[in-house]
């Protein structure tokens, strides 16, 4: 019942704004009238097209363009972030190296060989220094022949070890992050020192993390940020916060070295030589990756001369927050503008057509009248010719008539027979008939143009009446004529009002059946005169009561022109009068005239029809 | 009294004479204006019965002649028109006008109307 009830309500909503010329979409029968609602829809459609499509490509750049320029914005902590890094654990290593590389240049092989001097080496330089877990002194063979830090290393043999190896290549080597046999996480740092006879050594020192984790916490200030250290295998050298544990693979999906765009590789074969070259050419590089909970920032870099790669990854949402707002706003604001837009297109498109459509209805009645003033013209000027040429012989069959009647009444053989004076009468009476028919075609076809005089409105009625008698016979259908008080003679046009009256009593004769019952009343107000036709027909819907007085509004079909109520409006209007009807579905309609007394045809009446 | 009848429809005016020389009214008629001019010079006429509507000189123009001629004589117009124009220039004259086919008793009502002093014959 609700929705019934709603939909009902919709449903004269949309009635209610729904322009006139929406449902006259086709009129075949008005060549002068085009499809108004494809106009409309033309209308709305080219000018919507115009008017958003630029505001929604600027739109579009704008917002392009602005994202670009607050990533960039964005990105730049994080460059600067990742260089800081960069640098530092760069001067940590090259600290490291530099105090290995004194003590290799300046110390002789034979006190490195004693494993007594590298205790005490060890113990000077973390003094000094601090972060040196071990010492070791490797020979060309790889056999460790001294050694000072906590494990009982001496006599270690590392010629096959891969970082010795490596050592003995490039002379100095720097080690990823490992457990170890202390299962913590540190690194060695070696050098290779060549000895008079082409032979060598290394010295090799473990460095804690632990320095070097705080160094990097104290860079990252951030919470919310995350700055750590990887291999070049992707294996985390330093804690990270949120992407994995020490020495665990990282928890992130890294970026394809040589691309900008945001094709990422998850799976266990990133080829990070590429991002290492990367790193070395253009010291760091920021990119955006997205996961799925949400994008991140994501700055990296690598430490020249060390397997190490700086990353910093931010999330976005801290960065891009101001963006977001921005975004909300723009995308606000361009919902407002084309929402106005497109009111403003709809309300100006709908007044334009429905006034073009309303005009040309105008023109096309106007039209109409012309023609069917034209048309009545004619058909007056026909019918006057027939009743004057008509009126002639007729007037002379009356006088033969006559005379023939004379003859008989003044003769003394026939002055007794009734019969041949009743069989004259009967030929002037017939005579007289015809003339009054012809009289009422005259008075009828006279009129076109208003012409004031006096005229008594009931003998109108019931000349028009008259024309209608024969039908009403056919038909049985009871005509009552009743007057209310004494009618006045007013200044009016008689044949305006004979054809209003004529217009109206038809309808009522058309909208009655068979046996029907017409009544009319003629009522004298102080100020106007009424005659209410009411007729118990078919009556009329309500929805068709607006309309029932404009141009070519029919039920009729085909049969209809639409323009029998509006002329007959248009005259009662032009008379100074007034025109209304009431119905009800099945029980009948009822229209009534009113006429003012004292019509001044310069201005407009004042009155009140009683209805 | 004596009437003249004109008109172009001689049937009309025949019958018309005739049934008005019945009732002892001296009645004659013409059939055109030239005619009826002619008759006018010939005998008295006490009134003029004229078809407005007639070939060559219209019954208003052969009225404005005879009123002229004859200041005495009364006249009645006669028409099958009721055009506007008609209707006008009739009232206008000041005299009857009346529409044909015409009943016989408004005409002898307009006829001793017309000439009230007149010693009329009935029979």
């Amino acid at each position: 019942m609700e929705t019934g009830s709603n939909q009902v309500k919709i449903k004269t909503l949309v009635n209610k704004i729904k322009p006139r010329f929406w449902d006259e979409a086709n009129h075949p029968d008005q060549p002068g009238l085009f499809n108004y609602r494809r106009i409309w829809k033309l209308t709305v459609l080219c000018v919507s097209l115009v008017s958003i499509t630029p505001l929604l490509v600027l739109s579009f750049m704008d917002y392009n363009l602005s994202r670009k320029a607050m990533r960039a914005e964005a990105s730049f902590p994080i460059l600067r972030l990742v260089s800081n890094t960069t640098l530092n654990v760069g001067t940590f290593l090259q600290e490291k190296t530099s105090i290995l590389d004194f003590l290799v240049q300046n110390t002789e092989y034979e006190n490195l060989k004693s494993s007594d001097y590298l205790i005490d080496l060890l113990s000077d330089i973390n003094a000094s220094f601090g972060g040196f877990a071990d010492l070791g002194a490797i020979n060309s063979t790889g056999l460790q022949t001294a050694y000072a830090g906590p494990f009982d290393l001496e006599g270690n043999d590392y010629s096959r070890e891969e970082w010795f190896n490596e050592v003995a290549q490039k002379n100095i080597y720097i080690s990823d992050v490992f457990r170890g046999y202390r299962n913590e996480p540190h690194f060695v740092v070696a050098m290779k020192k060549y000895l008079p006879g082409n032979d060598w050594f290394i010295l090799r020192a473990t460095i804690d993390t632990e320095e070097f984790n705080r160094l990097i916490g104290s860079l990252n200030v951030r919470p919310s940020s995350d700055l750590f250290l990887i291999n070049k295998q992707g294996i985390l050298q330093t804690p990270s916060a949120f992407h994995g544990d020490v020495l665990e693979r990282v928890r992130i999906d890294l970026p394809e070295p040589d691309s900008d765009s945001a094709a990422w590789k998850a799976d266990d074969d990133i080829d990070f030589s590429g991002l290492v070259e990367c790193g070395s050419t253009d010291s760091s590089m920021v990119t955006i990756i997205e996961s799925q909970e949400s994008q991140k920032f994501l700055g990296c870099s690598l430490v020249a001369k060390s397997p190490f790669i700086v990353i910093a990854v931010k999330s976005q949402k801290e960065l891009m927050q101001s963006w977001w707002k921005m975004r909300m706003e723009l995308t606000g604001f361009m919902i407002i503008s084309i929402a106005s837009i497109l009111l403003v297109i709809l309300v100006t498109a709908t007044y334009l057509v429905s006034r073009i459509h309303d005009a040309d209805i105008k023109r096309t009645s106007a039209l109409h009248k012309i023609e069917h003033t034209n048309k009545m013209a004619s058909i007056g000027r026909l019918a006057a010719g027939v009743a004057h040429e008509i009126n002639n012989p007729l007037a002379v069959i009356n006088e033969k008539a006559g005379l023939l009647k004379d003859l008989f009444a003044y003769s003394d053989k026939y002055s007794k027979d009734d019969k041949l004076i009743s069989i004259a009468d009967s030929i002037i009476h017939s005579v007289e008939r015809c003339s009054a028919i012809t009289r009422r075609l005259l008075g009828f076809a006279r009129h076109v143009d208003v012409e004031w005089k006096k005229v008594r409105i009931d003998s109108i009625v019931r000349d028009v009446l008259g024309f209608l008698d024969k039908e009403a016979q056919y038909r049985e259908i009871q005509v009552n004529l009743e007057t209310e008080g004494d009618i006045p003679e007013i200044v009016s046009d008689q044949g305006q009002l004979e054809q209003i009256f004529l217009n109206i009593i038809n309808n009522a004769f058309a909208a009655v059946e068979d046996k029907g019952k017409i009544n009319i009343l003629i009522s004298s107000y102080p100020q106007h005169i009424q005659v209410r036709v009411a007729d118990n027909g078919c009556g009329i819907p309500p929805e068709n009561l607006k309309q029932i007085f404009e141009p070519f509004f029919t039920t009729k079909g085909d049969q209809g022109t639409g323009l029998g109520l509006s002329i007959t409006y248009g005259l009662v209007k032009k008379l100074g009068g007034d025109l209304s009807v009431e119905s009800e579905l099945g029980k009948g309609s009822a229209f009534t005239v009113c006429l003012s007394k004292k019509f001044n045809p310069a201005g407009s009446p004042d009155m009140n029809c009683h209805t | 009294m004596r009437i003249l009848l004109v008109d172009d429809e001689l049937e009309l005016v025949s019958a018309m004479s005739e049934r008005l020389n019945l009732r002892g009214i001296d009645a004659d008629y013409a059939t055109t204006w030239k005619q009826a001019l002619k008759m006018a010079e010939e005998k008295k006429y006490d009134l003029a019965l004229l078809d407005v509507k007639m070939p060559g000189l219209s019954g208003l123009e052969l009225w404005k002649l005879l009123k002229e001629d004859y200041p005495e004589m009364k006249f009645i117009f006669l028409t099958g028109h009721t055009s506007q124009d008609d209707f006008k220039a009739g009232l206008n004259t000041g005299h009857k006008y009346l529409l044909k086919p015409i009943s016989f008793d408004v005409l002898l009502e307009c006829i001793n109307q017309a000439l009230p002093d007149s010693p009329k014959r009935e029979g």
